[in-house]
């Protein structure tokens, strides 16, 4: 595989774009996983999950071939991810009062929308709550989360990819299993 | 389960990740026998793995691939340049440096298309021919340009010619050297000697103080 990839990445270099659309057939599912289960949303991890095809393309000079390059993927679209969730958070005032409302301000919104009364989630289907629990981590622990238990991948590989200490890793990992059993033990058991 | 110490909650995750050893397997077997809460920690811990794991495998719309190759940024042709430039540094300086040298050596020989000469005492001009009359004597070396040198008297010096050539009388008489240069490889050899001329009179100066 790796020694293939390696041949298709020395085609790419020499400008053959076809031997860069094996490449994309290669990852392209794993690479749009990451990206759904990280943005919660087809159309924008179709977005991102393409956006870091691209920039793998254009900076492919810079890999390097002696490393997995399903690493150094992984590592361009989770960091595409993060950068596409933080410019979505709210960057006006929380306490701000919404126009139009009397006495909502943001903290009823984003708790309205952050947390589904019970009977909503009652009525979820069990791939939905997954995605639904899932969004709900910090994207710190999400990134994690994703990477070891959907795309099965080891902690060395994953502390490649966050480049972060294994040590971290495993912190992030084990903080995230702590969110997510908090906020299934506080809602309707789905076993 | 306030009372439990603390590294049993980390040995539950060092079990989950299977990187416990044995020591700790074993306290945390047998603390999870003695203590319920730990037990049901333990257990929704296992359930959140299970959960997560039960997620379905995704995959990429089926025009992924085409969608990506069409927003792949389009190659032109100075783009293969700048790539072979970044490429090879050193080979695109040298390159360069030819270029630049080779150019200023070019128009310095084009440039210098007039006819002219060395201003010396009796010396007469026609057209774009130097003589030197018969029974005369110039002292000095001469140097002529894109023209011609007849010689019917003496010359008490060096001769040079620049694409042109010379015609010597029976009492032509020269006592320095003569050359003729007419190609742009000659004018190079011309320019190399005179620098290296040049630098090797420098030290002789210097030996003479």
């Amino acid at each position: 595989m790796d020694a293939l990839v390696n041949k298709r990445i020395k085609q790419v270099l020499k400008g053959d774009k076809d031997a860069f659309a094996e490449i994309v057939d290669l990852y392209q599912h794993r690479l749009f996983q990451v990206c759904f289960r990280m943005l919660g949303n087809r159309h924008e991890a179709e977005d991102i999950a393409q956006e870091a095809f691209v920039r793998a393309f254009i900076n492919i000079h810079t890999f390097d071939q002696k490393r997995k390059f399903s690493t150094w993927l992984y590592r361009i679209a989770t960091n595409l991810c993060i950068d596409r969730i933080r410019k979505k958070k709210p960057d006006y005032y929380l306490d701000a009062e919404v126009r139009g409302t009397e006495g909502l301000d943001m903290y009823s919104q984003i708790a309205a929308s952050d947390e589904l009364p019970e009977e909503e989630l009652m009525k979820l289907e069990l791939q939905e709550r997954i995605q639904y629990e899932i969004s709900r981590l910090p994207d710190k622990y999400r990134s994690a989360i994703v990477l070891k238990y959907m795309e099965e991948l080891s902690l060395q590989e994953i502390s490649e990819i966050l480049d972060l200490p294994l040590g971290t890793v495993k912190t992030r990992i084990h903080r995230g299993r702590e969110a997510l059993r908090k906020q299934l033990s506080r809602q309707p058991q789905i076993f | 389960m306030n009372a439990c110490p603390e590294r049993i909650v980390h040995f539950m995750h060092e079990y989950l990740d299977g990187e416990i050893s044995r020591e700790h397997e074993l306290e945390l077997k047998s603390h999870l026998q003695s203590c319920e809460a730990c037990q049901v920690h333990m257990h929704e811990l296992s359930d959140v793995v299970a959960f997560v794991k039960g997620a379905a495998h995704i995959e990429a719309p089926n025009d992924f691939n085409h969608s990506v190759i069409a927003r792949l940024p389009k190659e032109k042709s100075h783009a293969g340049v700048s790539k072979w430039l970044r490429r090879h540094p050193i080979l695109a300086a040298a390159a360069m440096f030819l270029l630049l040298m080779s150019s200023a050596l070019f128009t310095n020989f084009n440039d210098e298309q007039q006819f002219s000469f060395t201003k010396q005492e009796n010396v007469v001009v026609e057209g774009e021919t130097v003589i030197i009359p018969e029974g005369q004597v110039v002292k000095g070396d001469l140097v002529v340009r894109n023209g011609n040198v007849q010689i019917d008297g003496e010359l008490d010096g060096n001769l040079t010619i620049i694409n042109g050539s010379a015609y010597m009388a029976s009492t032509a008489n020269i006592t320095g050297t003569s050359e003729e240069i007419n190609e742009a490889f000659d004018w190079l050899w011309y320019k190399i000697k005179g620098g290296a001329k040049e630098v090797v009179s420098f030290f002789e100066k210097d030996e003479k103080k």
